[in-house]
């Protein structure tokens, strides 16, 4: 085996190798395995270290999930501390370095992770200046940061590595230390070329699927063939011509082998003779959303009660109603989950791609029965992965193969692992009701949302599940009741979530969970009340918006795509086209987007066509222009896909979607143009923009749809199946 | 077990295998230490695996070892070095077109072949090129800047 470590693999293998920048003051720390810094969110030294030389290292717990958050972190604080960029390395998720600062998820990086950053640097920069001050005596007003030199206004200089000595950044974080005036940035809002592109397009980048270790083994899954099938043999001969098998390894229903080299774990999983129980557990798919109507509810959330709306309801004159469903759908990493985990000495390490290294420490330690403190959890940045898919799982894979063979293992799932088992969004089912007075305006708004019981907390491990090892976990759907409430001024509204004892799949959050699914039958439903009322659909909402930001975004995105009255749909042509729009304040507190999709819809075959949107955003100061674009674009275009294309199918023992023939994504000939106008606004906080242009784009597609042709879709994904019967049934 | 000689990046790499249905992509990755060919899906689906065989994009997940005989195998890392970057590469640097990039070793040497035959293609014909190549961040459109730039149309 040909064992690779580079610079970047030495620093991750031996996290002690990192701080031998001078953080720690003694440097015979530094040897040690587990250095002995701070991870306190609350202390500076908790999220920086300089050096002698003026190099600053960040500790951030928020990782780059190949969004490019890394370099918008390192814009941060290379412009709060006043260095060259350059000069600033970025550690990520390592639970024996950084802080935990959450999981890295719902477009909270900069927000929260990079504001925390930002008060840490400020108040380092505080220190140096004071520090400077003290040294060169003089007052503390004439001395400022400039390109990694404190200058003092009677010429002195010094640079700033040469004013940090062992402790000096040992203090806790000033939330009220001075920031820097933003019409003296330099690095923050410009946009800055990616740090990791370089390296991404050579090949020399490493990514988790490349990390390796010295006499580290491979390891393969094999998944049970129903999700609740019991292990009842597996014969070991069926595998004997096999070279360099180390071990076949079961705990309990958990099945896994380990072998020298990677093609013979792979061939082993494959061929190994198993007899697994049968298991017949799913519901019928074709009967899903009765299913899901009659999933028993443990209890109810209602988000907003405005006004009574049932008592306005019970005399309108004028009723609209209708049921908006959302498929499972799978998160769909290109790169199948992986990790590698090494035990020494009782305790473990874990090098993982997980968007929440400190929650899966927490997990491994109770599924291994250690302390938090034996299990070390290293970020490795893999492929995307879009929310909680199996990374955890692969690292849980891992951990319960290393022990039993003594090695370090690493394990890669194959495709059918994981779009079979990581975790899925969760069917999501809406009903939504209006009331109309006589008046011809609405008076009432009432929403019911089917969903999941749970919150954004920890899934379960696969492999602790089917091993029947514990690992703290519960139904976790993600943040899904976020944006239920509507931003418009009715004067009776009502949303109300059932939560639901259980889903099919084991659910967790994909890109935009909840707030993608509740916007889409939201902004659709918005649409029906306009047509309804004969109302154009960007006037009516504007109507119905008291939100300055907001109404100033529909207004741009009006211009940016020169929004026309609603035309007739014309039922003659074969292949018309239509434009519809939508609108989200992310959460109702973040976020602003609108959209316009231009949709072409071919009405003999019900193919839909997106050919263009147009999307106005505003997130507050934008801290790297062209990678918020990066990242809106990713948005559209993958969730164009999930729109057209995307759901997870199963019989009664397991997903059969199990492939990218069976669970297709969109491709490049069916990729729209995205035409976006960025709303800079410097001088507010800086909210996400990893995800909110998700939400708007399901209904901004279905509203064109129904512009287009009259029909109006309800059932997410809109595949030709879908649409050719609503168009046939016009 | 019998030696195997292969052309990877102009250089004869002798591999020890046992089994001669070993995907190249193994070999690339772990025996000779390649990092740009990547595992996606291991069917021939996704496109991550691509290297070019005798000039032509191949999915090396699907290729057998004993099918490469004496061809000249081309990664990633073949194409171009830091120093010296292939136009395609730089261009992927110019238009940022990575989002987490696990994707792209498939998007160059798929781009690379399609400019080897067709020096200036349209949109359309990148488009066609890639439609089998996945992206799951959705960085579609600055990869077809890109390859653009690359063609410098």
């Amino acid at each position: 085996m040909t064992v690779i470590m580079d610079r970047r693999s030495v620093l991750l293998a031996a996290g002690a190798l990192i701080v031998t920048f001078g953080v720690v003051p003694e440097r015979a720390r530094a040897q040690t395995a587990a250095p002995q810094k701070s991870v306190s969110p609350d202390r500076v030294e908790g999220f920086l270290a300089i050096d002698h030389d003026g190099k600053v290292t960040v500790y951030s717990g928020k990782v780059d999930l190949g969004t490019g958050v890394r370099t918008a972190l390192t814009q941060i604080v290379a412009e709060e501390l006043d260095v060259p960029m350059s000069q600033v390395a970025i550690i990520e998720g390592d639970t024996a370095l950084t802080p935990d600062q959450g999981t890295t998820s719902g477009s909270y990086s900069i927000e929260r992770g990079g504001m925390q950053l930002r008060r840490a640097a400020a108040t380092a920069r505080q220190a140096l200046l004071r520090k400077a001050a003290a040294d060169l005596e003089v007052e503390l007003s004439s001395v400022l940061v400039q390109d990694g030199v404190v200058r003092a206004s009677n010429g002195q200089e010094i640079p700033i590595g040469q004013l940090v000595s062992g402790d000096s950044l040992a203090i806790d974080v000033d939330p009220n230390a001075p920031e820097k005036r933003v019409s003296e940035y330099t690095i923050v809002g410009k946009p800055v070329a990616r740090l990791d592109i370089p390296q991404k397009v050579n090949g020399r980048f490493t990514y988790m699927q490349d990390f390796k270790l010295p006499g580290m083994l491979h390891g393969r899954v094999i998944r049970p063939s129903g999700i609740g099938s019991k292990l009842i043999s597996y014969e070991e001969s069926s595998i004997s011509d096999i070279p360099g098998i180390v071990r076949v390894v079961r705990l309990g229903n958990f099945l896994g082998v380990v072998a020298e080299t990677e093609w013979s774990a792979v061939k082993a999983a494959q061929q190994l003779t198993v007899t697994w129980s049968r298991w017949e557990g799913l519901p019928d798919q074709t009967q899903l959303w009765e299913h899901v109507r009659n999933t028993r509810i443990v209890h109810d959330d209602v988000l907003s009660n405005v006004g009574s709306s049932a008592s306005a309801m019970a005399v309108t004159p004028r009723k609209l109603s209708a049921t908006y469903d959302f498929a499972i759908q799978t998160h769909g990493s290109i790169g199948p989950s992986c990790a590698v985990a090494s035990f020494s000495e009782g305790a473990v390490t874990c090098w993982t791609a997980s968007q929440a290294t400190h929650n899966l420490r927490k997990q491994l330690a109770a599924m291994l029965e250690l302390s938090d403190a034996k299990v070390r959890c290293v970020y490795v940045e893999g492929a995307g992965c879009y929310g909680r898919n199996g990374h955890e799982d692969a690292a849980a894979d891992a951990a319960l193969l290393a022990r039993a063979v003594g090695s370090p293992v690493r394990v890669q799932w194959m495709r059918a692992d994981e779009h079979g088992w990581d975790p899925k969004g969760p069917p999501t089912l809406l009903d939504m009701r209006a009331g109309i007075n006589q008046g011809h305006e609405l008076v009432a708004w009432e929403s019911e949302l089917f969903i999941p019981q749970g919150g954004p907390t920890l899934v379960e491990l696969v492999g602790a599940g089917l091993a029947g090892l514990k690992d703290l976990s519960q139904l976790s759907p993600g943040g899904v009741l976020n944006d239920l409430a509507i931003p418009y001024t009715f004067p009776n509204v009502k949303t109300t979530a059932h939560r639901l004892e259980s889903t099919p799949l084991k659910p967790s959050w994909i890109r935009s969970p909840g707030r993608l699914q509740n916007t889409f039958a939201n902004e659709s439903f918005m649409d029906e009340i306009a047509a309804e009322l004969h109302a154009d659909p960007l006037e009516y909402r504007l109507e119905h918006l008291d939100d300055r930001r907001g109404n100033e975004l529909l207004e741009r995105l009006a211009t940016l795509s020169n929004w026309r009255a609603r035309p007739q749909p014309d039922r003659s042509a074969h292949v018309v086209t239509g434009r519809g729009l939508a609108y989200v304040k992310y959460e109702l507190v973040r976020t602003y987007v609108g959209a316009v999709a231009e949709v072409r819809i071919n009405r003999k075959t019900g193919e839909i066509a997106v050919q263009r949107f147009y999307i106005a955003h505003d997130c507050g100061q934008i801290v790297n222009p062209d990678g918020l674009r990066n990242q809106i674009e990713g948005c559209i275009v993958q969730t164009v896909s999930r729109v057209l294309k995307e759901e997870v199918t199963f019989d009664h023992a397991m997903v059969t979607s199990l492939d990218w023939a069976t669970y297709p994504i969109l491709t490049f000939p069916e990729v729209p143009d995205v035409v976006i106008d960025l709303i800079d606004r410097p001088n507010e906080p800086p909210w996400g923009g990893g995800e909110p242009a998700c939400a708007v784009v399901p209904a901004a597609i279905g509203n064109a749809i129904f512009e287009a042709t009259g029909a109006r879709l309800r059932s997410m994904p809109f595949t030709p199946a879908k649409v050719k019967p609503a168009l046939n049934w016009l | 077990m019998a030696a195997t000689v292969l052309n990877v990046n102009g250089r004869m790499e002798s591999v020890t295998i046992a089994d001669p249905d070993t995907p190249l992509l193994y070999v690339l990755r772990n025996e000779l230490g390649l990092r740009g060919p990547r595992f996606g899906c291991g069917l021939g689906q996704c496109g991550a695996c691509t290297v070019l065989i005798d000039g032509e994009a191949a999915r090396s997940c699907v290729t057998p070892l004993s099918s490469v005989g004496a061809s000249n195998v081309v990664t990633l890392e073949g194409l171009g070095s830091d120093a010296d970057p292939h136009p395609l590469q730089q261009a992927f640097i110019d238009e940022q077109a990575v989002q987490c990039g696990y994707c792209i070793n498939g998007m160059i040497m798929q781009s690379a072949a399609l400019l080897r035959r067709k020096a200036k293609p349209s949109d359309q014909e990148i488009k066609q090129e890639l439609a089998n190549n996945l992206c799951r961040c959705g960085t579609h459109l600055r990869i077809v800047r890109a390859v653009r730039r690359a063609a410098g149309l």
